[in-house]
């Protein structure tokens, strides 16, 4: 027993710290990892939705990878897939249900994205690559920072779209009357989903170009 | 290595208490999402008749303060339910499933369907429920006319899964906002419905004008199931105007 309690690391170790903070920036799920780009683009013309997307995408991968690595030692490898995607799923339909029964507006635009959340491939990927190895805590801590690396991206993309194609943030507008006088137009480009990857491309750029050993050598 | 039985044994007990789980939660949870619908539902009506800031706090309160009469017509034109009185979402009106019955209507041409009477600042104004199908799925909406049940006074649109930008433009204020004004009934009193028609409605003449709104671009089959849509609703309720006079 007392060398088990030795070897215990605590709870925020370095090595936790960076399961947290690794995927908000180095190893990103959607600038690094290229993964949920789909999703990104569907439901950032707005703040709302995308901070609630996001919310929901913690909610999953957070309880999808601890559920996942709980159960790791008992899943039988032939089936693992298909028990991951059983887990995913029917945590995506509790937060569907969760979200039309307190937030039915929300839920209203989301009601086609919710069902993206399952095949969003951060949560699956993360499932596959960390949760199936290790044990729950660090799980819990790999799902939470992936959810933030996504929902920091969903709601960076969601501000500069809404805040240049709609004026408004958070449905508040911002940008003063005055300006329209002057003959200044929202840009309706920013509402439709091409500018999402462009955006999603300039945080890619600005990032690499801060952090060169995240550029590839082809 | 797992055995195949203990694979099996894995799977069923996995998906039993999935479906456990999932279900009593649907259950526990259905109360507060039929009620959100309700509101959602007065919410759409009462924005079709062009009441202002209305959202889902006051819906209910103003639902009750406009809307003085709520109608269930057959198809030949009969009144077979009116109520009047408080707790309006109680009414066999607000209660119709407008999908059950468009499909009766389709298959043995009977058919229950509800009609609401507001009164704004003294205007009546009846607004008819719409429902149809879209490119992707169900499209619905809201109809508002004048009390001679031919001019239109506003619409909404909903849809459930219509494409982003395409299709799903019927709910922006630049489609819903060409509706008002149009006629459905022509000058010697035939129905013509409201048409969605390619081509820029203000190139026809004054006739075509009269009864036509521009289509989306590149939302042809949502446009289109829209058309069919208010053609297949409203000319159920021509039995119960001509029946009025």
């Amino acid at each position: 027993m007392s060398t088990d309690k030795q070897e215990r690391e605590p709870l925020f170790s370095a090595k936790n710290r960076k399961l947290l903070t690794n995927p908000l920036n180095i190893d990103n799920p959607i600038t690094v990892q290229v993964l949920g780009i789909c999703s990104a683009l569907a439901v950032t013309a707005k703040i709302k939705p995308a901070f609630v997307m996001a919310l929901s995408v913690i909610v999953v991968t957070t309880f999808a990878n601890l559920i996942i690595s709980v159960m790791r030692n008992g899943i039988p490898p032939r089936i693992r897939i298909i028990v991951q995607l059983v887990v995913i799923a029917s945590l995506v339909i509790l937060v569907d249900q969760v979200l039309k029964a307190f937030v039915y507006d929300v839920s209203k635009q989301l009601s086609v994205f919710v069902g993206l959340i399952i095949t969003n491939c951060i949560i699956m990927g993360r499932l596959e690559a960390f949760a199936m190895g290790n044990k729950p805590w660090p799980s819990i801590l790999d799902g939470v920072g992936n959810g933030l690396g996504y929902g920091i991206i969903l709601i960076i993309v969601g501000f500069v779209r809404e805040l240049f194609g709609s004026g408004t943030i958070w449905g508040y507008h911002v940008i003063p009357e005055a300006f329209y006088d002057f003959g200044y137009k929202n840009n309706g480009f920013m509402i439709l989903p091409p500018m999402a990857l462009i955006i999603v491309g300039i945080i890619i750029w600005i990032q690499r170009s801060r952090n060169p050993e995240l550029i590839e050598e082809n | 290595m797992y055995s195949n039985a203990y694979i099996f044994r894995y799977a069923g007990l996995m998906v039993i208490l999935v479906a456990a789980i999932l279900s009593s939660a649907a259950m526990l949870l259905k109360p507060m999402q039929e009620r959100n619908e309700a509101v959602d539902k007065m919410q759409s009506i009462l924005t079709a008749a062009g009441i202002e800031n209305v959202n889902s706090d006051n819906a209910i309160e103003l639902f009750n303060q406009y809307v003085t009469n709520m109608i269930v017509i057959d198809e030949k034109g009969n009144v077979i339910d009116e109520y009047k009185d408080a707790g309006k979402e109680n009414s066999e009106a607000f209660k119709v499933n407008l999908k059950e019955q468009l499909y009766n209507k389709s298959v043995n041409r009977s058919f229950r369907l509800p009609l609401y009477v507001l009164d704004k600042d003294g205007e009546t104004i009846n607004i008819v429920p719409l429902r149809g199908v879209g490119l992707w799925g169900p499209v619905w909406g809201n109809i508002a006319l004048k009390s001679d049940f031919n001019t239109i006074v506003g619409v909404t649109f909903g849809h459930k899964s219509e494409t982003p930008g395409l299709g799903a433009e019927i709910e922006t204020p630049v489609f819903e906002d060409q509706f008002p004004g149009k006629k459905l009934f022509n000058e010697k009193g035939d129905f013509v419905s409201i048409g969605v028609i390619k081509g820029g409605v203000e190139n026809f003449p004054a006739d075509v004008q009269r009864h036509n709104v521009d289509a989306i671009s590149g939302g042809t089959i949502t446009s289109n199931g829209v058309n069919d849509m208010i053609k297949n609703v409203l000319e159920s309720y021509v039995p119960y105007i001509q029946k009025r006079g």
